[in-house]
């Protein structure tokens, strides 16, 4: 089937299989930062935004993207670095494999919610397991990034 | 404040910015396109033995590169555990065998080129089983008429009490002191079983190698592993071909727990290249990482405690029996943790007894999981105490004050190693102070049906396997004068590379920036036993501390022409080294540029090792607040307080990331992780959907602390941090409800149905 998407802003024409699913594909392009943790929808380390919304990439055909733009941490460099220096500063990063999943979700909260509560955020992300921090670190993390996102916002 | 430059500090890791962006760097990422898939056929039974394979339709599929099965693999058995040559695991595996050991065992390797057509052939196999009766209850395994592995190349390297004609994986009995004596004269004596089960380490990159041959006919395996050098070993024996002929690599990986200690899969795409010349990949799906993989040995523990009315404790006897599953890995030594790691918390006990069996049944087999045996034993011995300060009628803290390891002491039941470090009375101390213990013990009526409660358990662990246990690392100064540091142990995300580098750059008195880390290739990086046991910040630590030294002296030497002064009066102040007497300077930069052009370059590279005759415990308290209502047995756990003693604390951040992970992964431990199977054998586990790991919305308020001793055998004064951490809490959330209900759950997960029938009970 013909295909025709956005990935990062760069325009892809393709013929594929009818089930193909998005996450081995946009891995095949090259978007490693996608990663697979399970067969169930359970770990969120697929997560990708859809027209700028977060989903998950294991269970979405990747017809569902036609016509749609994508955008995984590949495209978003500047922003992961940002928070992610908040989550190295912590050592909160660790094995990693977590993370792009994670920061995808982090950076779409970003946007969505205004002030969020510490309830508010472990909802927002409660899909991302991570396994290796006990995501206490992660929490800080999140607290810092956007207490200095927030003061930058103030100075404007 | 720090002492240190860079030692005790919260230095970034060294390749956290690749991993936040999300750089390609794990082993998924770096394979080529056009490696074949590897997939195996399992078995639908629990034990049975193969009377026919047919292949013949799966060959036919276009696509398929080659269809293995038992009859393809060498007959020479090997252990896939990641342990130092002679293992003390058994050899008991084949690549593939005729007898299948458990659902989802390994009847047949399928490579193609597509996923797809591994799929369409993998459902052609025709396999005629004899299907045989299985061995399910680790209870009666011990001298069953079925036998797990009745083959005669069956073999056991090391005298750990094996023997597979009684189904035994291992046995052993250690004593000190005249328990007969010591029971006989205590005022009470109290007595329990308590069962602790199988938990996945669930990290989150599932287990996955991929293989090629090189330009020099060389097979190299790129695998997401924590011991590589032991990987190269077992598939030399697997594979039968010389070591020589082997290269692993260990790129980025996504978290290990001592899953990624056994070599669970790499022999499966390794075969496929030997065999084929091809490239080939292997990717464990969340299902077999669950159903066929390396979790925690289940264990049943009774425990027999001889006290005096004021809570003297006299005598200690334990018996554990463990579940190593169809194979051996890591049975015969992870049991042994269950009580050289819980006793000696007793210390000033007279005597104590320590008896085990590890026995073959027909599930998955068993491994390694951070704290090996060690929190079986705790959850057992730190659940008994309670129980005997409640039967003497004593504050849990006042026992183990009365009670606990000392520093000073000879610790007998721990092979009679000194505690030359131990804040254990510090880490009580200031624990009690942090969850205002004195005010919330034991329980507070909430008033709207719920009660809240206060439970604690102290715990240690090693840091290495003594004598055992071999780190080295090679330095080299570069042209620039900045160095190489080659390393030989796995950082599996916990920051290895970092916390080397930070103790290489105090002693060389230079930044972190200044040392460049090269991570884990068998062909370049120095031997290291691997990243287990805890023991890389106290082992391949001290060899970095070593290294330095040597490299420094050299250094000297090297400067001598130079400086035309002996090494007693030279000093190294990170930049240059400089004649004390005369004030004559020759840089670092100058040195190693002189060393290329003087063909010398070897004088300016050094390589050491370290192991160590003992292994210093690091030591902790962890204290549980729960709620549990008192209509549904619903506990919720609303904050846990932890203090550690590591030593020195090399990089706090790290040390505290690692202690709050490896408190949730004990959370989980504690109240629902289980794996649990159908009468048939069958794992219902088999996703994270059915093996609930802890969420972000499950974590509670959690308080780390440390409370550093200073061990003199450690680098810098450290032990170690990785493993004791998951200890704690399954006793201290078993004594806190308890403490709230008066329920005694000895059987974990401590569900909220185990409470309710308890209290219905009563
Ligand atoms: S891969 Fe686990 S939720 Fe998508
Ligand atoms: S950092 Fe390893 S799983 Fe989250």
């Amino acid at each position: 089937m013909d295909i025709k998407l956005w990935i990062n802003g760069k325009l892809i024409k393709d013929s594929v299989e009818p089930d193909t699913p998005m996450l081995e594909y946009l891995r095949s392009k090259g978007c490693y930062s996608v990663k697979r943790g399970c067969e169930t929808s359970n770990c969120g380390l697929c997560t990708v935004w859809l027209e700028g919304k977060p989903i998950l990439s294991c269970t979405l055909p990747l017809m569902r993207a036609d016509g749609k733009h994508i955008t995984t941490l590949e495209g978003l460099q500047s922003e992961a670095e940002e928070f992610g220096a908040f989550l190295a500063d912590e050592g909160a990063e660790q094995c990693g494999f977590c993370n792009s999943g994670f920061i995808m979700n982090v950076l779409a909260m970003k946007r969505e919610l205004k002030n969020p509560t510490e309830e508010e955020i472990k909802e927002y992300l409660a899909g991302n397991l991570c396994r290796c921090t006990g995501y206490v670190g992660q929490l800080r993390a999140i607290k810092n990034y956007l207490k200095s996102v927030k003061g930058e916002a103030g100075n404007e | 404040m720090s002492e240190y430059k860079n030692v005790n500090r919260p230095v970034r890791k060294k390749d956290a910015m690749a991993l936040v962006t999300g750089k390609p760097v794990y082993t998924d990422d770096l394979a080529p396109a056009d490696c074949l898939t590897v997939k195996l056929l399992r078995s639908p039974h629990a034990h049975a033995l193969i009377e026919d394979i047919d292949i013949s339709a799966a060959m036919k599929v276009p696509g398929i590169e080659a269809v293995f099965t038992y009859k393809d693999v060498p007959n020479e058995r090997f252990s896939i555990a990641g342990q130092t040559y002679p293992e003390a695991s058994p050899y008991d595996r084949l690549i593939l065998d005729k007898r299948v050991r458990f659902v989802d065992d390994a009847v047949a390797i399928v490579a193609g080129e597509s996923e797809k057509a591994v799929d369409r052939a993998l459902k052609l196999i025709k396999v005629k089983y004899n299907v045989l009766e299985p061995l399910l209850d680790f209870r009666r395994a011990k001298d069953n008429e079925i036998l797990v592995h009745p083959e005669d190349n069956w073999r056991s390297l090391c005298p750990v009490g094996a023997d597979n004609k009684r189904n035994l994986c291992a046995s052993e009995t250690s004593e000190h002191g005249d328990l007969e004596k010591a029971f006989a004269e205590s005022d009470v004596v109290f007595e329990n079983t308590y069962h602790t089960q199988a938990n996945q380490q669930a990290m989150m990159e599932t287990f996955r190698a991929y293989s090629y041959m090189d330009t020099y006919g060389r097979l190299n395996v790129v695998t997401s592993t924590q011991i590589p050098f032991h990987v190269r070993r077992i598939l030399s024996n697997a594979l039968c071909i010389p070591k020589s002929k082997i290269r692993v690599i260990k790129p980025r990986i996504g978290g290990g727990f001592g899953a990624k200690q056994t070599a669970v899969m790499e022999m499966y795409p390794a075969f496929v290249t030997y065999k084929t010349g091809k490239k080939a990949k292997m990717i464990y799906t969340r299902q077999e990482s669950q159903t066929a993989s390396s979790p925690r040995h289940e264990m049943e523990i009774k425990l027999k405690i001889g006290a005096m009315r004021d809570g003297t404790i006299k005598a200690i006897d334990m018996y554990t029996l463990s579940n190593s599953g169809a194979f051996g890995e890591h049975g015969p030594t992870t049991v042994g943790l269950s009580g050289h790691k819980s006793i000696p918390l007793y210390n000033r006990a007279e005597a104590y007894r320590f008896v085990y069996d590890v026995v073959y049944t027909n599930y998955m087999a068993a491994g390694a999981y951070r704290g090996y045996g060690a929190p079986q034993g705790m959850f057992a011995m730190e659940s008994a105490i309670d129980e005997l300060a409640h039967m003497l009628n004593i504050d849990p803290i006042k026992i183990r004050e009365k009670n606990m390891v000392r520093e000073g002491d000879t610790m007998y039941a721990y092979y009679g190693e000194p505690a030359n470090s131990c804040a254990l009375d510090r880490c009580l101390e200031r624990a009690r102070e942090l969850m205002d213990w004195d005010s919330k013990y034991p329980s507070k009526d909430m008033g709207n049906g719920k009660i809240r409660a206060v439970g604690m358990a102290m715990a240690m662990q090693g840091s290495c396997i003594s004598s055992l246990d071999t780190g080295s690392v090679t330095l080299r100064v570069n042209d620039d004068g900045f160095y190489t540091l080659l390393i030989g142990a796995s950082d599996m995300g916990t920051g290895c590379d970092t916390i080397l580098a930070q103790m290489a750059a105090d002693c060389l008195c230079c930044d972190v920036d200044d040392i460049i880390v090269h991570g884990v290739d068998t062909d370049s990086s120095p031997y290291d036993s691997g990243s287990y046991a805890s023991s890389t910040t106290y082992i391949t630590g001290m060899a970095v501390v070593k290294t330095c030294e040597t490299l420094i002296a050299k250094l000297k030497h090297y400067a001598k022409p130079f400086l035309e002064c002996g090494e007693e009066d030279m000093e190294f102040n990170g930049r240059e080294i400089i004649n004390t007497k005369n004030n004559k300077k020759i840089s670092l930069k100058d040195i190693a540029y002189s060393s290329q052009n003087n063909n010398d370059a070897e004088a300016l590279c050094a390589t050491e090792s370290h192991s160590s005759p003992i292994s210093p415990p690091p030591f902790m308290v962890g204290m549980a607040e729960v709620e549990v209502d008192k209509e549904t047995g619903k506990t919720e756990l609303i904050n846990y307080k932890a203090v550690v003693d590591c030593g020195t604390v090399i990089n706090p951040n790290l040390a505290r990331i690692q202690t709050e992970g490896g408190l949730v992964q004990g959370i989980g431990m504690a109240l629902y992780e289980d794996v649990v199977y159908n009468e048939k054998g069958g794992t219902l586990s088999n996703s994270l959907m059915q093996y609930k790991i802890p969420t972000r919305q499950d974590i509670c308020d959690i308080q780390v602390e440390f409370e550093p001793s200073y061990e003199p055998t450690g680098p810098f004064g450290a032990k170690s941090i990785g493993e004791i951490v998951i200890n704690t809490p399954p006793p201290a959330i078993a004594n806190a409800v308890y403490n709230a209900v008066g329920v005694r759950i000895r059987e974990l997960p401590i569900t909220p149905e185990k409470i309710y029938n308890g209290m219905k009970k009563k």
